[in-house]
């Protein structure tokens, strides 16, 4: 039986909810967002994830309406929206300062767009009551934002941003301001409330972990561009570019000349050592590669595996200890220093291995991603 | 630790003790006293070399004869109300032309902030005596406003500005505006922009977002702009005595009136008492308002 996976950006048929077409965005000599295209699907929880600067924020405003693009066409369900001020629009964000004002209790925050709307008064008060059950502060109605907490203060937003029941909401940074347990807590009700209300999500975060977690989709931007557009998976075990290998989770990089040898590479990539076998998700060319393995991937014995033909020998010269894995910084005789990362299945007194060691890192063919150059 | 926290607050309270209540006695006491030819122009004095006796005598001597003679005179009444009046429209007109410059400063360009506040303090760095007499040389028949209009042509005759109401309104507003001007601005640039961002996001106009937003965010500064304004211009009395006419009834004028020109002590002090007693029912709104300015930053 097919199981009816949620990918509607491999369905050829289906319609794009938001579609930014070759749209631009200068503010005096600088380009925030470079002509930049990308289809958005309905009921995706879609993440912006890049480094501070790199535009998301500005695209994030630009479907708000506070920015007009410089140039190219932002669609919403088929329609061109620049001319649409903010007001009129079907789309309610969460600020990452929460923005929740302050002279107004928590239940009129939350009424605030209703109220701005023609809904009648008894709907209003079932809406905003539904909204306060949804995100689970019923008891804090009636309280003032100062008055709660920080947590409770991102839920009020998040209610308030969801009670016109938008097309499409924008989340800025929503978890930026918690601590890192509540963060991964809410992560996941965050997920929840998406999937009950079946509203399309756009959110924009600098936190590879968060958007990991929460996103169908991920696109990752670098400098106004768009670097890779996929799911977490796809992002982390197929990145297409040193640029998006490097910036979500751990990576080592290998340079080198590559060779093909029929499914596979071999790669030379320094004097004495042997060549590094790869598979290539594309064929590639011969010449210059990059070699991208995640430290995971990466395998940590004393003695040279007989299996294995991506096998190196070298000396432990650091250890980061992180409880639940270690990363092994090892360094190879050439200087090369590859980290490799073991989980610790056991504890930590029999740990097997100490700096100073020598230890024998391998790994599979199909570990590593070989990336053009 | 108790005397430590005793003696920071005491010293306050030493203050004010010292500079007002016992000043304020001191008036008090002479308006209930009466009108003599001596020096101090009043009886009677307190002569503690008689002993008890002699306060007992004293305390006798005392009524409320001045206030009930103010309450006889229309011009005292005439004057409050008139008092009232002006300074409630000052503080109106101040209100209308500062909370634009105080949003206009807050939504400048921040390198420009620090000039603009410069200018609106600039005025203080010439003496208030100075700058009200230099209205005049504004104001007069033959003055540079009266000129200037008639130059272009708006008016063929001067106006007669000096020595009326309007005269002391546009002192008052001149002298009293950065006063408006400071607080307002000083919760304006508080304000989040992102909160007006929000309001729109969820469905506000921009003039709807103002009316909603910045203008409850900024109510406090509105109310201590309209003290500081209303306070001072309410006891004024170097602005009507100089730019206002003959007609221009205020308390602080016939105040100084009484006290230079009758030099009728008593009776002057009977007008002080009255004006802080007007004074202090905005006061006591006042500070209850700053008191929730302060709970509310907590």
């Amino acid at each position: 039986m097919p199981q009816n996976v949620f990918e509607p950006w491999n369905d050829p048929a289906a319609k794009p909810l938001i579609r930014f077409q070759n749209v631009t965005k200068r503010f005096g000599d600088f380009t925030a967002v470079d002509d930049l295209s990308i289809d958005i699907y309905e009921r995706e929880f879609f993440a912006l994830l890049g480094p501070s600067g790199c535009g998301k924020t500005t695209m994030m405003r630009m479907l708000a309406g506070f920015e007009t693009p410089t140039s190219g066409t932002i669609w919403l369900d088929g329609q061109d929206i620049s001319p649409i001020p903010p007001n009129k629009r079907s789309v309610n964000m969460m600020f990452q300062s929460y923005a929740l004002f302050p002279h107004l209790t928590v239940y009129d925050n939350i009424a605030f767009g209703l109220k701005r709307s023609n809904m009648p008064k008894d709907q209003i008060d079932a809406r905003v009551k539904e909204m306060l059950r949804l995100v689970q502060i019923e008891r804090f109605g009636s309280r003032k934002p100062e008055q709660i907490s920080g947590g409770q203060r991102q839920r009020v937003a998040l209610a308030r941003a969801l009670a016109k029941a938008p097309k499409l909401l924008l989340l800025d940074e929503p978890l930026s301001a918690l601590d890192k347990k509540l963060r991964q807590d809410t992560q996941f009700e965050l997920m929840d409330i998406q999937e009950k209300t079946g509203t399309t999500f756009v959110v924009v975060t600098h936190d590879q972990e968060e958007a990991m977690t929460v996103a169908s989709r991920v696109a990752v931007m670098d400098q106004g561009k768009l670097k890779q557009v996929d799911t977490p998976g796809q992002i982390y075990e197929a990145p297409n570019s040193i640029y998006v290998a490097d910036f979500i989770g751990e990576v080592n990089i290998i340079e080198g000349n590559a060779t093909a040898q029929g499914n596979t590479v071999s790669i030379v990539w320094a004097e004495g050592q042997p060549d590094i076998i790869g598979t290539p998700s594309k064929p590639i060319s011969n010449g210059k590669v990059s070699f991208a393995i995640r430290p995971e991937k990466i395998a940590i014995t004393a003695d040279k595996p007989a299996d294995r033909h991506n096998a190196v020998q070298g000396r432990v010269l650091d250890i980061a200890y992180l409880g639940n894995v270690s990363t092994y910084h090892v360094e190879l005789p050439g200087g090369m220093i590859i980290k490799a990362q073991a989980a610790n299945s056991r504890r930590r007194d029999s740990r097997p291995f100490t700096w100073d060691d020598e230890v024998w890192l391998s790994w599979t063919d199909t570990a590593g991603i070989v990336l053009d150059r | 630790m108790n005397l430590r926290r005793f003696t920071l607050i005491s010293v306050p309270y030493f203050w004010l003790l010292c500079l007002f209540l016992v000043p304020f006695l001191i008036v008090l006491k002479i308006s209930l006293s009466d009108v003599a030819l001596s020096i101090p122009p009043y009886t009677p004095t307190l002569e503690l070399s008689e002993g008890w006796a002699g306060v007992r005598d004293f305390l006798s001597q005392l009524d409320f004869e001045n206030f009930r003679f103010l309450a006889t005179d229309d011009l005292y009444w005439k004057s409050y109300l008139s008092s009232v009046q002006i300074a409630l429209i000052s503080t109106t007109i101040c209100l209308l032309i500062g909370f634009p410059i105080a949003y206009g400063m807050a939504n400048a360009p921040q390198e420009w902030q620090p000039t603009l506040m410069l200018l609106v303090i600039l005025p203080f760095w010439t003496s208030f005596l100075i700058r009200v007499y230099s209205l005049i040389g504004i104001l007069s028949q033959e003055g540079m406003l009266n000129q200037f209009l008639m130059w272009i042509g708006i008016i063929n005759e001067p106006l007669t500005i000096l020595n009326t109401n309007i005269a002391v309104y546009i002192g008052i507003v001149y002298t009293y505006l950065p006063f408006m001007i400071l607080p307002i601005y000083a919760t304006l640039i508080k304000l989040d922009g992102s909160l007006l961002e929000a309001a729109e996001d969820l469905g506000c106009s921009r003039t709807e977002a103002f009316w909603r937003i910045t203008i409850p965010l900024s109510k406090a500064g509105i109310i201590a702009g309209c003290f500081l304004v209303f306070i001072p211009a309410l006891g004024e009395f170097v602005i009507p005595s100089l730019l206002g006419g003959s007609d221009t009834l205020m308390i602080g004028k016939v105040l100084y009136e009484e006290f230079f020109a009758n030099r009728d002590w008593p009776v002057a002090g009977a007008v002080a008492v009255i004006l802080l007693l007007i004074l202090i029912i905005p006061i006591v709104l006042y500070q209850r308002n700053e008191q929730k300015m302060m709970e509310a930053d907590k």
